[in-house]
């Protein structure tokens, strides 16, 4: 068996990876974390075994160029968070999507990576446990943890 | 609530379904809209062969002999295939044969469409393109060069390439270079006819054979010839 063609990667895998980003850095930053994953994984793609985990694999790459670009943007002061495109006038109700990206956007970092691997990428907890560097459980907490408070934020999750 | 959820990984964590599901939803967004996909699959293949990594360059144009594969490494062009090859097996085979670095982007075969696009047109009697000959060995790359001496709106006979390639006896040998031509039309097998005037075997089906032929010997008349 041999590897496929990496435009076939980058069609099956390219938008789980878009999503992940978007969760670890906001859309801004993401289409730029995008093209860094991809280019990194295509220089490393030959040496790849053919049954090798291409999911895992790529998210645990766009983990590290999300460390990259947050340590980037620390230093050059630029706010980390999402922002939204435009101001949102007061009395005009923010799209849901937006506000859950948002609310996202504003979990502590270890709740915020746990479920975008958890429920963008569904990486299993023993993978998310080998990107955030703790245990299985710790990893299950995070996530149970980012998943309850945007329960609580979310203004529309609680709608019947 | 059990723990192990790695081999269904979308029935995940029992009461925390509701809100994954629209986290999952509000990031899925803008995945929709192909052309935006497209542009960001685009750039990336520009940054790749900016950076040395993109090894073969692919797109599919259309001709009047159907949909055409066009693959090209920096050597030059490689690869031409008809519509009646499986484009995805021709890509896989790339990846095997040549580097698994393989990425959909015009930038490199824009060329190569353009001088197409001037020959079916009748606008262009030979091709001027870098060609990566890698994919054939042996006395089949000796053929192929062989067969890029064809004149426009001219024919030779399999038999004729042979004594041209040096080995009389080879003639079957020619056939196999011929129908197994990696980059057919610009490197013109479909010139190549059997000794008593049948077209022979055409890869690209007779039928483009025959339409080749005809075009250039049209093209050739009206130029004069």
């Amino acid at each position: 068996m041999s590897l496929r063609p990496f435009d076939e990667v980058v069609v099956e895998h390219g938008p789980v990876v878009l999503r992940v980003c978007r969760a670890l850095l906001g859309s801004v930053d993401a289409d730029d974390a995008w093209s860094e994953t991809f280019l990194s994984a295509l220089g490393a793609y030959p040496d790849l075994r053919a049954d090798s985990d291409l999911r895992g694999w790529l998210v645990t790459i766009a983990h590290r160029k999300a460390i990259d670009q947050l340590r980037r943007s620390a230093r050059t002061a630029r706010p980390s968070g999402d922002v939204p495109d435009r101001a949102s006038p007061a009395r005009v109700p923010v799209p849901p999507d937006e506000a859950l990206r948002s609310a996202v956007a504003a979990l502590p970092p270890k709740q915020r990576a746990a479920v975008a691997y958890r429920y963008l990428a569904d990486l299993s907890y023993a993978d998310i446990a080998g990107l955030l560097a703790c245990s299985q459980d710790a990893a299950r907490r995070s996530a149970a943890d980012g998943i309850a408070a945007l329960r609580r934020t979310y203004p529309t999750g609680a709608a019947p | 609530m059990s723990p192990e959820v790695r081999d269904d990984p979308l029935s995940t964590d029992g009461e925390d379904d509701d809100v994954g599901a629209q986290v999952r939803a509000a990031f899925a967004e803008t995945d929709d809209d192909p052309e935006i996909g497209a542009r960001r699959r685009a750039r990336l293949a520009n940054r790749a062969d900016d950076a040395g990594l993109l090894d073969v360059a692919w797109a599919v144009v259309a001709s009047p002999i159907g949909r055409l594969l066009l693959a090209v490494t920096p050597a030059g062009l490689v690869r031409v295939a008809f519509e009646g090859e499986d484009h995805d097996a021709v890509l896989a085979r790339l990846a095997a044969v040549l580097s698994p670095r393989i990425l959909r982007s015009s930038t490199r075969t824009d060329p190569v469409a353009r001088q197409l696009d001037e020959y079916f047109t009748g606008r262009r009697r030979h091709f001027d393109l870098p060609l990566d000959l890698r994919l054939a060995r042996g006395f089949r790359r000796t053929v192929l060069h062989h067969l890029q001496d064809i004149a426009y709106g001219t024919t030779a006979s399999y038999s004729a390439v042979a004594v041209a390639a040096g080995n009389p006896g080879a003639v079957r040998a020619v056939g196999s270079a011929c129908s197994q031509n990696p980059i057919p039309l610009v490197v013109p097998c479909h010139r190549v006819v059997r000794a008593d005037g049948a077209l022979g075997q055409y890869l690209g089906g007779v039928e483009a054979k025959a339409t080749l032929l005809a075009l250039e010997a049209g093209a050739a008349a009206r130029l004069g010839e």
